[in-house]
């Protein structure tokens, strides 16, 4: 399973733990501010039909991101058997 | 109140600052504490200007800044807000934080905690909501932790609101100098920071800081948000999305079709009443016939027909429209169609501001606002007009009757069709103008989609009526008014005794023939430039005052309509030059005249074409 991969890759249901965002990113700023920045966990809900946004969970908001956007995430996945948010 | 000399001194106003995310229920909470009925969508995230006002009638100002997610950002509303709060203006300032999402809106609050401190109030809000998704914030922890009062309240309900006052007030003007009246904060909630660590890694720290203090207050048990992901699931599906949003469009317009036919019945029976009562009196009165033929057959007669038509499918959509705003629902259909919309080169809330469109051109207009790229958002203005606003459903009502029948379904099916043939118009020229007049690329964007709240209809209804429907009343009459008096002048005035409306309408003939229609429907169509809702009662004008009185269809056919005749207007009602008010208002959303122009010119030659071309077919056949 390929464990490095940008967060566009990510289907609904999948979770991933957030490395970096590029450089020059456009949304990088914005990004940082909807919370996403690095060792956050995010999780992927929803994904619009005709290759659009795709929703992810970050820090209980969900958000809806283009694709070329996330494709600036570069995230780790988490094996599948986590379970996202971590069990208190 | 602080005290100067006690006869002459007035107590000074208190400044109070409210802060946070959008769709935190800020509005709600300002709306709640001033009694003002300021609005912003709750998937738009802009409050497009700070509002300010009073508290309760006590000397206590409340500025409600721009919603924003953060304090040192780019955009200008981030500027804006964080201007006014370093300036010193605010005596305090209200953090409201979103009890559903507690450590998102909590690193603003950390923010304003740097920014102001010993001014902040933290105010936990959504309470209700966040119990219904099975969330639980312990405010006291969050008191000991951030080192700042906190107070939970839920604007919505208007619970909370006496302490968060208290508190505020305390805080602005604290009964004493006394250091200790001010909570001294826990050790977490005092970290230093190296001075020069970059903005990024400042968020980070924020954020991280937000994420321990959350999760050390907030409890959740996850069971609320299943439906919300279930809805979701289905509303999103690859499959179902398309025709359920078809099916929730051909809802709307049908309960709005079937539902305004007999309230406008009875307001045109009662309009038709008060002109007959109005005639009598001004004739018992002595009024010289010309001047009642003018103010009352003329002016007022208009006005009455644009309120009969008008009023009760607006009082119905608009309602409609913000029930699916407050669900949550619009930020779905815009999330499911951003993958259209941005292979066009624009964005998915353009497909918002089309809704919008629906109810009225003009409100669409400005509600471009919540698009953020500046020429994504002239692209949708400039398109906002394929979508019929309220006033033309009734000549594509009248078409469909025409072409396939009377029946409330059979008519809410045609508006469907010609609503899809508008969408796939829009989507096309607005690529066309990404690659040329309007040219880029798609802009970033990201989308908030909120939890799924219960609409709260009484104040939907009252703020439906309220803004919307009465706001779009009063212009159509400031405009019907008038353009009544004019039309009835054009009628009236009859040098060679033939009246210039006639004139008008032999003049515009031959083009009129040349694609399919004829000179008294491009006539009706251009003095309608006013109020799109004048267009059929000038038609009849037109005809009848040629002679042939009757029924719709009885007028029509008595003067050559066929079914060309009635498809071509319905096309031509679609792609026509916008409003007047649309246009007025598309030249002030976006400051160029240009636009306005281009608004009024690109849908006409639109019509034009398709209406040549379907006349060409025509007459290939026939």
């Amino acid at each position: 399973m390929i464990i490095i991969s940008c967060l566009s890759d990510l289907l609904p249901g999948e979770a991933a733990v957030v490395e970096r965002i590029l450089p020059g990113a456009l949304l990088g700023r914005r990004l940082a501010e909807l919370g996403l920045t690095g060792g956050t966990r995010v999780k992927c809900e929803l994904a619009a039909p005709s290759r659009g946004p795709k929703a992810y969970r970050i820090r209980g908001a969900l958000i809806a991101l283009r694709l070329a956007d996330a494709r600036t995430v570069i995230v780790r996945r988490c094996p599948a058997a986590s379970h996202y948010p971590p069990p208190s | 109140m602080r005290s100067g000399s006690a006869s002459s001194a007035r107590p000074r106003a208190i400044t109070v600052a409210l802060a946070g995310n959008p769709n935190v229920g800020k509005s709600t909470l300002f709306n709640a504490l001033t009694g003002k009925k300021q609005h912003t969508g709750n998937w738009t995230g802009k409050t497009v200007e700070a509002a300010s006002g009073s508290v309760r009638n006590m000397p206590v100002r409340l500025v409600d800044l721009p919603g924003t997610y953060s304090l040192h950002a780019r955009s200008p509303e981030e500027e804006e807000a964080r201007a006014f709060l370093e300036s010193g203006a605010a005596d305090a300032v209200i953090a409201v934080c979103d009890a559903t999402n507690p450590e998102r809106s909590l690193i603003l609050a950390l923010q304003l905690l740097e920014t102001c401190p010993g001014r902040v109030v933290i105010c936990v809000n959504l309470l209700d909501e966040a119990r219904r998704h099975g969330i639980t914030v312990d405010t006291d922890v969050l008191e000991k932790r951030l080192g700042a009062p906190v107070i939970g309240t839920d604007a919505a309900h208007k619970k909370g609101l006496d302490a968060l006052c208290a508190a505020v007030l305390r805080i602005a003007d604290p009964p004493s100098a006394d250091p200790q009246a001010v909570i001294s904060p826990s050790e977490e909630a005092v970290k230093e920071a190296p001075a020069e660590m970059a903005d990024f890694d400042k968020q980070a720290e924020w954020a991280s800081r937000a994420e321990a203090i959350a999760s050390a207050a907030v409890q959740k048990t996850g069971a609320g948000r299943r439906l919300d992901a279930h809805l979701d699931a289905i509303i999103t599906h690859p499959l179902l999305s398309v025709p359920l949003m078809l099916l929730l469009l051909a809802g709307i317009l049908w309960l709005t079709i079937v539902g305004s036919n007999y309230p406008s019945a009875l307001l045109t029976r009662f309009f038709e009443w008060l002109e007959a009562m109005l005639l009598s009196g001004a004739a018992a009165i002595g009024v010289p016939a010309i001047l009642t033929d003018a103010l009352i057959g003329g002016a007022a007669h208009t006005l009455f027909t644009v309120i009969a038509v008008m009023l009760p499918p607006m009082a119905i959509f608009f309602p409609l429209f913000g029930a699916m705003e407050d669900f949550g629902l619009l930020g779905r259909i815009a999330f499911n169609l951003d993958g259209a919309f941005s292979r066009c080169r624009t964005c998915g809330k353009q497909a918002l501001t089309m809704c919008m469109g629906l109810g009225c051109n003009a409100a669409g207009v400005i509600g471009c606002r919540i698009i953020d790229s500046p020429r994504e958002q002239r692209i949708a203005m400039l398109t906002n007009s394929f979508m019929p606003c309220n006033g033309r459903w009734p000549i594509l009502i009248v078409m469909s009757g025409l072409l396939f029948g009377r029946s409330g379904t059979l008519s809410a099916l045609t508006l469907t069709g010609a609503l899809s043939l508008g969408v796939g118009m829009t989507l096309l020229v607005s690529r066309i103008l990404s690659a040329t007049l309007l040219r880029g690329v798609p802009s970033s964007f990201t989308l908030e989609l909120p939890p799924y709240r219960v609409p709260r209809i009484g104040v939907l209804i009252v703020r439906s009526l309220a803004e919307r429907t009465l706001f779009v009343l009063a212009r159509a009459a400031a405009v019907a008014a008038p353009a009544g008096l004019l039309i009835w002048a054009l009628g009236a005035a009859a040098p060679g005794g033939i009246s210039l409306l006639v004139r008008m309408k032999a003049a515009l003939d031959p083009i009129g023939r040349a694609i399919g229609l004829d000179g008294a429907i491009l006539s009706a169509f251009l003095l309608g430039f006013p109020a799109a809702e004048t267009v059929l009662p000038i038609l009849f004008a037109i005809y009848t005052a040629s002679g042939s009185p009757g029924g719709a269809e009885a007028i029509f056919s008595a003067n050559g309509w066929n079914t060309l005749t009635a498809l071509n207007t319905l096309l031509l009602c679609i792609f026509h030059f916008p409003c007047s008010t649309t246009l007025i208002s598309i030249k002030k959303e976006s400051g160029r005249l240009s636009d306005a122009v281009l608004a009024a010119v690109i849908p006409t030659l639109i019509g034009i074409l398709l209406t040549s071309l379907t006349t060409a077919v025509w007459r290939l056949f026939t």
